[in-house]
């Protein structure tokens, strides 16, 4: 079908544009950025803000440009007096009502609200009054929510409904009273929040922050009795380096692995051992189940955010899953068990720090199944990429120009399977490269399954594994992850199922980087260059299969035995529980 | 005929029968309003007490029946009494002692209370009771004066207006089918309606029923179901008989419950002539040709609304009826939907079949819990009588009807927030297009139209379009219901002819203001609406004339303020209103409503600072022009035109710190009148801080440095010594 081309004009210019076009888009094609703030690329249109209105002549109201389409002949003017006016009163009625903390805020300088003060020119205060009053809502170990600086955009709403499928937000009350929170402002540790931290991403101000733990890491750091051991997870090396105005995409593990030394870590581990060790374990599962018709398709748990999804809304599902811990929590008993033992350190004494892309890794680390009997957590903190990148700033540690250090072996040794954990279709492709080897016995040549690749939220493949056709599929975004889980409950059949919380999987976690300025989260392109630094890595290493990482092979032997026994069972594998509201 | 319209033919013999032989049985019917106006007003207590009275007389040819409310509010309850034989009696504000006094005065022994009567119109009992029509559409020659002409004849007969009262009535166009008719004359207590084309067919009756006792039957006009019982019942008194009943034809006059009352006038007629030879095509055409435009307050045009619907792609479709009546003192809708519940599902039948919709809701805001039930039941009624699901009178069309309640808000009177609320989701607006008739409930096309469209419906399919849009001005036709409040004597419900100037509804039927007050202004439309200034009374209530003069017609509430009324203090309430029914969605209203009231806050406490109006008018035009949604488009209305009309009132406060009302309280500032006061000690007993000063028996003193201005010692002071400056 031919597209119907419509002419306008914007500011007297003429434009071309494909029916169905917003002017916000037609704006664009002649380079103008109407300036806007509810508005997000990957979001529906909510025209809320009404920052983006223009004037369209015979309108007797000003449209949001957003979501308005163009129409044949429309005369819009996006910058007449008038205009700026009202997008000037508009942005100074949300600084009016929004607490003027700026300089010690934790978006200060990296705030959408701030820019478009400045953009705009709010140069003083023509209608100040009374401020709304909220308390600080802290109760999750993930993320805090400051209502007194939301703007009430409905971007996290959106996120947390439309990409992620939760529906946990909504807005409360009415009028000035409005706020977001959970259905009957139910505290966020008490709602159905998987913690995954998109609110986070996609807030233009600091209403959504992730809970802050850089004081407990600077506490231990500071105090000689601990034993301060820290490892990060394969996608801050992908992503690390934005925070220090490196291009998205550059690897920079060597420079973080330098900075950490610098922070005063004792020991510098990389969780990508661990992937490695989580793939020899669940590759192992996933054999067994395949040989013994145990529960297909097996699916990854390496994703808390998914897995607490999956525990509310689709609990139908727990035999499914892998019984494997996640990487991270694996690497932390390890440390605190083998590595302890073998370094002769009371596990009482060593502090674990893990850096995740993830706000929901630091509420896994609460869970009690990753506790010690004594109630002690394995991972005593998590830090999201962010905050790392804080500490980092806030040591005075010149970051771009530090030289290349590894990581502290063996414990920081892995193959480049481990590395593609970090983003979508990672966890699968690393675990078929174990478990098609095993299950043929024969060494895997192509050892790149290029079809499980890519960041969109759903990929598929048959696989020819040794005459044998396996299904597999790999989702991310969690509203993705209902789309499969539906159509398994409908009957279809897959053999094993990665699924990531976030978008883009841990490239594009709720802990990564904020977008720069005019810049959006959720951008694939963004994640394909995180991603494509993953891929560069892996391709680097010699090992590329986590079953040959001699350190993880070295483990078993000297600690853990065999492969899927029982003091592996033991310490690497957890269990999960059924919770409200069920099977939604 | 078709088989539809034998069907329904045969429910209405069936009804008539019934009702027929109801009307034998029953020498006397009390009517007693049941609504929750009448019962906040008593009429439950009425009712007991006649009960109790019937059953000890012992009378069974004297029945109760419930009827919705009349709308007029200031004189409910109201007990009409209805004999065969006899003109309707009508009592106002009815109380059990009341009750026993009528009951055996006129009920028992034909003695008419006078002391009761509604308006006390009836002084007397007049031998006849006339009342002319005349007809705005008259296209015939010789056009005379009725009243004049009758006045002559009868003084020449000996009739003076001892023995005949006279009146003309109001009502434009109304009834009248034939342009050649002058005037339909109503003649009481025969009831007997008559065509008066000239002066001699007037000089026939005067002398043949007047003079001579014989209805002049060749001059009869018959029976017209919709508009006689109303005015038969009402005509006499001038309220009513001003009024032009379209919407309220039922209200106040069926028995809201009874499917009989409704069928056996003509209920249902339209409907069954729509099913039977009627393409959806031809109904939205004669929708459209009426000019019907939606009575919520946008004023779309209906017809087109319909039209886009049934164009729409999509064929699942679905029709709601906005009934979340939700602005401050208008109640025109629950009065229909209390009054009248048969009418608005004849109404959305008519819609579902014309735009293709097998499903519709009822939105009824949880508030209004008799309406709710009234509705349920009239669902309920006509599904058992095959009026509603599935192949309603044998037509092959489906439809049901089904009640969502609204929880409280406002804003869910808007119709993308009103289908999120039946959706089970946050009723929050969201951006239009796509229109509702594009993508409405569940994403289906769907038509919404308020509960006075729904009823409007039947009324242009029982007359047709074209004497529909005889109602009316060029750009609004029909009528409109008005909740006619504030300072006017007679408040309630009116229903006027669109074009009926502000003067006429206030003074001719509104009875004017009470008091020696004069009048300042009136609020037409609702916290949407705006203020309009004593000059343009005589403005012409339309759809358009309303907006250009800064103010909307809105769902109907009129508002009248005297000079006792301080109009920054009017703007500020309805602002607060808006404010708080703000849904919270887009900055504008949130947050730009919430300055303005502050400012308002400041102006009427005497703390507005340098700058406040002009302030306080950027933010209203800022509102308007950039709101998401029409509740924040017009939320400034108020504010924006007593700015226009009362700069002055508002520049008396910032600058003067003075409220010329006398309404704002920080803003007024008392004294004691030496001349007046006799020392009684009373307002220094009780002034909460002490300020007031005096020796007994001697003129007392305010300390206005300390005087918090609480108008306690004015409330108190007996001798009127205390003045407001």
């Amino acid at each position: 079908m031919a597209t119907t081309m419509i002419h306008a004009t914007i500011d007297g210019r003429p434009v071309e544009v494909e029916a169905g076009t917003t002017i916000m888009q037609a704006a664009e094609t002649i380079g103008i950025r109407i300036p806007r703030l509810c508005y997000h690329p990957k979001l529906s249109l909510e025209g809320a803000c009404r920052i983006c209105i223009v004037d369209v002549k015979g309108m007797r109201f000003f449209p949001a440009s957003c979501a308005t389409k163009v129409t044949e002949g429309m005369e819009i003017t996006t910058g007449s007096p008038e205009i700026r006016q009202a997008r000037r009163d508009i942005v100074e009625l949300l600084l009016d009502n929004h607490p003027m903390d700026c300089q010690t805020c934790e978006r200060d300088a990296n705030c959408e609200l701030q820019n478009l003060a400045y953009q705009l020119g709010v140069r003083e205060r023509l209608f100040d009054g009374k401020r709304k009053e909220f308390e600080v809502e802290d109760s999750s170990y993930s993320i805090v929510r400051n209502s007194e600086k939301c703007v009430l955009c409905q971007r996290c709403v959106r996120v947390c409904a439309e990409v992620q499928g939760v529906h946990n937000l909504s807005q409360q009350w009415r009028g000035a009273s409005t706020v977001v929170a959970p259905a009957f402002e139910a505290r966020m540790i008490e709602s159905i929040c998987i913690n995954c931290g998109q609110c986070i991403n996609v807030c233009p101000t600091a209403a959504w922050v992730e809970k802050s733990w850089t004081e407990d890491v600077w506490n231990a750091l500071n105090d000689p009795k601990k034993h301060v051991v820290v490892h990060i997870a394969p996608s801050i090396r992908a992503a690390i380096g934005e925070g220090f105005g490196l291009p998205p995409g550059t690897p920079t593990e060597g420079k973080t692995a330098a900075a950490l030394r610098r922070l005063g870590f004792d020991k510098v581990f990389d969780t990508n051992f661990s992937a490695d060790l989580t793939i020899v374990e669940e590759s192992n599962e996933f054999l067994k189940r395949l040989q013994n018709g145990g529960t297909l398709p097996l699916i990854t748990s390496c994703s808390p955010g998914w897995v607490k999804f999956m525990e509310h809304f689709y609990p139908g599902f727990i035999p499914n899953m892998s019984t494997c811990k996640s990487p991270m929590s694996m690497h932390s008993t390890v440390i605190k068990t083998y590595y302890a033992e073998k370094a002769g350190i009371d596990p009482k004494d060593i502090f674990v720090v893990a850096v995740m892309p993830c706000t929901a890794k630091k509420y896994e680390s609460r869970r009690p199944e990753f506790m010690s009997a004594d109630g002690r957590p394995d991972t005593d903190a998590v830090l999201t990429t962010r905050e790392l990148i804080w500490m980092i700033k806030a040591y005075g540690i010149d970051f771009l120009h530090l030289a290349d250090e590894e990581f502290d072996h063996p414990l920081g040794y892995s193959t480049g399977a481990a590395d593609i954990f970090g983003t979508t279709g990672g966890v699968l492709e690393a675990a078929l490269r174990t478990a098609v080897e095993m299950a043929t016995g024969k060494e895997l040549v192509d050892i790149e399954f290029k079809q499980v690749r890519g960041v969109d939220g759903l990929q598929e493949a048959s696989l020819d594994v040794g005459g044998t056709t396996l299904k597999v599929a790999v989702a991310n975004g969690l509203h993705n992850a209902r789309v499969l889980l539906d159509r398994i409950k409908a009957g279809e059949t897959f053999h094993m199922i990665e699924i990531m919380a976030c978008p883009g999987g841990c490239v594009g976690g709720g802990g990564q980087p904020y977008p720069h300025q005019g810049e959006y989260t959720i951008d694939f392109d963004l994640y394909r260059k995180r991603a494509g630094a993953l891929y560069a890595i892996d391709k680097d290493k010699e090992l590329r299969k986590s079953h040959k990482n001699p350190h993880v092979l070295e483990l078993y032997k000297d600690y853990l035995g065999e492969v899927g026994g029982h003091k592996a069972h033991e310490l690497l594998h957890t269990h999960y529980q059924v919770r409200a509201p069920r099977g939604i | 005929m078709g088989t539809i319209l034998e069907q329904y033919a045969k429910l209405q013999a069936e009804t008539k029968e019934r009702m027929h032989q109801r009307m034998k049985a029953h020498q006397i019917e009390i009517h007693i309003g049941d609504a929750t106006c009448e019962n906040a007003a008593g009429s439950l207590d009425v009712r007991d007490e006649f009960e109790k009275l019937i059953e000890a007389s012992g009378r069974s040819d004297i029945v109760i029946k419930k009827t919705g409310c009349t709308g007029r509010c200031s004189a409910e309850p109201i007990v009409g009494v209805m004999q065969h034989g006899k003109p309707p009696f009508k009592y106002q504000s009815v109380t059990p002692e009341k009750v026993r006094r009528i009951f055996t005065e006129h009920i028992l022994n034909g003695q008419i209370v006078l002391d009761y009567l509604l308006d006390k119109k009836t002084k007397n009992e007049y031998r006849y009771q006339v009342a002319f029509y005349k007809n705005s559409t008259f296209c015939g020659a010789e056009p005379f004066d009725a009243m004049e002409v009758a006045k002559a004849g009868l003084h020449k007969a000996g009739l003076d207006e001892t023995a005949v009262k006279l009146s003309l009535c109001l009502n434009r166009g109304l009834f009248i089918s034939h342009c050649d008719v002058q005037y339909y004359m109503i003649v009481f207590p025969q009831i007997v309606r008559y065509r008066i084309r000239n002066q001699a067919d007037l000089d026939r009756v005067l002398a043949g029923h007047l003079v001579g006792g014989q209805v002049v039957t060749d001059l009869v006009e018959e029976e017209d179901a919709l508009f006689d019982r109303y005015l038969t019942t009402y005509a006499d008194i001038e309220f009513f008989s001003k009024q032009t009943r379209l919407t309220l034809r039922n209200s106040g006059i069926v028995d809201p419950e009874s499917l009989d009352d409704y069928v056996f006038y003509c209920g249902f007629g339209a409907a069954a002539r729509v099913l039977d030879g009627m393409t959806p095509e031809e109904v939205v055409a004669e929708v459209k040709k009426s000019g019907l435009r939606g009575r919520g307050g946008a004023g779309f045009l209906t017809g087109l609304k319909w039209e886009f619907a049934q164009k729409a792609k999509n064929p699942k479709r679905y029709i709601i009826c906005n009934a979340d009546e939700g602005d401050p003192g208008a109640f025109m809708d629950r009065s229909t939907l209390e009054g009248d519940p048969f009418s608005i599902i004849e109404g959305m039948i008519i819609g579902a079949y014309a735009t293709g919709a097998n499903q519709g809701f009822c939105y009824i805001r949880a508030e209004y819990p008799l309406a709710i039930q009234r509705v349920e039941l009239a669902i309920d009624k006509a599904r058992k009588a095959g009026l509603l699901g599935k192949n309603i009178l044998g037509s092959g069309f489906d439809f049901d009807l089904e009640i969502r309640l609204g929880a409280g808000a406002f804003v869910c009177g808007e119709e993308t927030a009103l289908m999120h609320s039946i959706e089970g989701r946050r009723g929050q607006p969201r951006i239009r297009p796509p229109f509702p008739a594009e993508s409405g409930l569940w994403g289906c096309p769907t038509t919404i139209n308020n509960v006075e469209t729904w009823a409007n419906i039947p009324v242009v399919f029982q007359y047709g379009a074209d004497w529909f849009a005889r109602i009316g001005t060029e750009k609004s036709k029909g009528t409109k219901v008005f909740a006619l409040a504030g300072k006017v004597k007679n408040t309630g419900l009116v229903e006027v002819p669109m074009g009926t100037t502000l003067r006429n509804v206030i003074f001719d039927i509104g009875g004017g203001i009470p008091g020696d007050k004069t009048i300042k202004a009136v609020q037409t439309g609702g916290p949407s609406g705006g203020c309009i200034p004593v000059e343009m009374l005589d403005t012409e209530v339309d759809y358009d004339s309303l907006a250009a003069i800064g103010s909307i017609m809105g769902s109907g509430g009129m508002i009248v303020l005297d000079e006792d009324s301080c109009m920054v203090d009017v703007a500020k309430f309805f602002l607060e209103f808006t404010m708080s029914e703000s849904c919270g969605k887009c900055t504008p209203c949130r947050e730009g409503t919430l300055r303005m009231y502050e400012i308002l806050e400041r102006i009427t406490r005497g703390e507005s600072r340098e700058g406040d109006l002009d302030r306080l008018e950027r933010l209203a035009n800022l509102v308007k022009k950039t709101a998401l949604c029409g509740l924040g488009q017009t939320a400034p209305n108020p504010v924006l035109s007593t700015l226009k009309h009362f700069r002055d009132e508002y520049e008396i406060h910032v600058k003067e710190k003075r409220c010329p009302a006398k309404v704002c309280k920080k803003l007024i500032v008392y004294e004691i009148d030496t001349n007046k006061c006799i020392g009684c000690t009373a307002c220094a007993r009780v002034c909460p801080v002490n300020c007031i000063a005096g020796k007994p028996k001697t003129p007392h003193e305010i300390d206005k440095t300390k005087c918090i201005r609480c108008g306690q010692c004015w409330t108190t002071c007996k001798f009127d010594a205390i003045r407001k400056i």
